[in-house]
């Protein structure tokens, strides 16, 4: 495609399958402690592949 | 839903069902925008007029956008309302707790929402006993969770030190015998921290949150000793041995910006001039008649302030000088899955707090409020009304969530920001949605540059 680049993201439907194992870090307890910053948050399941 | 907007010479497109991103050029960029509501003949008439290019240039893109739609990368439809509540319910066991070690406090700061420290209530200090059983609490609901988090906050929790340590020594011994991993987390102000502690915090914990709010006049207006010193000078001595000592461990230096320091974006860059790498910052959150608190008037230049922040951030990445802040963390292939991303952060379900005596409560912000106490670490939950509020709450039970492009980058908002704005944990806080929203468009919009310059990832 000339006029447009789609940037790498994961793929969320297909997260479904494997998701919600809740080992990952919970959003609070990182840096945020009054808003929800979900998004920031790795997937433990990424990270160890 | 697609959203589109312009930043630093960058056209971005947003799929929110799907979370692709594309990056285009001001062609695309105009036919996607008329792709849902126009014919094609009505794209390519005014396409070619306004470009100066021809039928079939503009015809390309259309089969390019196209094939994008049926890949499901743009124009998707949501795929994840019908199944949320079952998503939400992978969240029932609990993973993490937050530690009210000391309802207590050596400082003073004028927006503490903590009640400076002792939340509304009476002070008191958690005892060892409290604190066990609230590990053996959190061990004992964690079902298969190998991973668990404890957040050892107050007040301030190096009033209570000794405690904090034999918590974290019986966390150890828990480990052993149950299979689980403690990942503790210390949050502090800074005025206790010394060399005993930061060696202890180095060995121990996974992360340590350290609160600074910036330039030494932004930060000694609002944080304060209790006889209204700024304590600007007695911490950051401190937090920089801590960051220095703290190698590859986890850190953050966390702020709180107010409407006495609406140009955040340069307290935030007094962080990464001081050498502090690992940067976050937070609006402030407090009663509407407080004169600390943000307004909807600010909103405009609040959202300046983010974009001149990405823009220096890319700045100094290229020149090899790069930090982090924290919400501008995207992970596009690596982040959270959609279990995750639909359910929110857990409040209530996996994550609760637990005050000096042992009740417990949804998160750390509904701490002193008396109608939020759903039990406590001897009974468990008792308070099953309460909770199960928090059990069907998910980013689809927020109705003005429905169309927003940020949903999936959120998950619905903050309840307790939700809460104290609104009288609902189902509402949204409209001002935090907004510098939210602008957040997200700053850390995608960095994205899209890093990939663009050959910046590598963090």
């Amino acid at each position: 495609m000339t006029r447009i680049k789609t940037i790498s993201t994961r793929n969320l439907v297909k997260s479904a399958k494997i998701g919600g194992c809740g080992e990952c870090q919970t959003s609070c307890q990182s840096a945020s402690k009054t808003s929800c910053s979900v998004a920031n948050q790795h997937c433990k399941q990424c990270i160890n592949k | 839903m697609v959203h589109q907007y312009k930043m630093n010479g960058y056209n971005i497109v947003m799929d929110g069902n799907s979370g692709a991103v594309h990056s285009v050029d001001s062609v695309a960029y105009d036919i996607i925008s008329m792709y849902e509501n126009s014919n094609k003949d009505e794209i390519i008439s005014e396409i070619t007029k306004k470009h100066k290019i021809t039928d079939e240039e503009v015809i390309e893109t259309i089969e390019d956008i196209k094939s994008l739609v049926e890949e499901k990368l743009l124009f998707s439809v949501d795929p994840f309302e019908e199944v949320a509540m079952e998503f939400k319910k992978k969240q029932s066991v609990l993973k993490a707790i937050c530690l009210h070690v000391a309802h207590s406090c050596n400082m003073d700061c004028k927006y503490c929402f903590a009640g400076k420290g002792d939340y509304s209530g009476k002070s008191g200090i958690m005892s060892l006993e409290v604190g066990k059983k609230a590990l053996d609490y959190l061990v004992e609901k964690s079902g298969t969770r190998h991973n668990l988090e404890v957040d050892l906050f107050g007040g301030e929790p190096l009033l209570n030190w000794d405690v904090c340590k034999g918590i974290v020594a019986y966390g150890r011994e828990l480990e052993k015998i149950h299979n689980k991993k403690f990942n503790f987390t210390l949050t502090t102000n800074g005025i206790l921290l010394d060399d005993e502690v930061i060696d202890y915090t180095n060995k121990e914990m996974s992360n340590v949150v350290i609160s600074l709010d910036g330039r030494k006049k932004t930060h000694d207006f609002m944080r304060q000793t209790k006889d209204g010193k700024g304590t600007y000078d007695r911490i950051i001595g401190n937090f920089k041995k801590l960051a220095d000592a703290r190698s590859e461990k986890e850190y953050y230096m966390r702020g709180t910006y107010t409407a006495y320091n609406k140009d955040f974006a340069d307290d935030i860059l007094h962080m990464a001039d001081l050498g502090f790498k690992e940067t976050a910052m937070e609006p402030v959150v407090g009663p509407p008649e407080e004169d600390y608190v943000l307004k909807d008037d600010d909103v405009d230049y609040l959202c300046e302030q983010y974009e001149k922040l990405a823009m220096e951030m890319l700045r100094r990445e290229e020149k090899g000088e790069g930090f982090n802040f924290y919400h501008y963390t995207i992970d596009l292939t690596g982040g959270p899955c959609i279990v995750k991303r639909v359910s929110g952060c857990g409040v209530g379900t996996e994550y609760l707090a637990v005050t000096p005596t042992g009740d417990l409560y949804p998160c750390h912000q509904f701490v002193g409020q008396d109608d939020f106490c759903v039990g406590n670490i001897y009974e468990g939950v008792t308070n099953k009304k309460v909770i199960e509020q928090f059990e069907t709450c998910n980013v689809y039970s927020h109705k003005e969530c429905k169309n927003c492009f940020a949903k999936l980058y959120c998950a619905g908002g903050c309840a307790a920001n939700a809460y104290f704005s609104k009288g609902s944990i189902n509402e949204v806080y409209e001002l935090g949605c907004k510098l939210h929203r602008k957040r997200i468009e700053c850390a995608i919009m960095m994205k899209v540059a890093e990939e663009d310059k050959g910046l590598k990832e963090e």
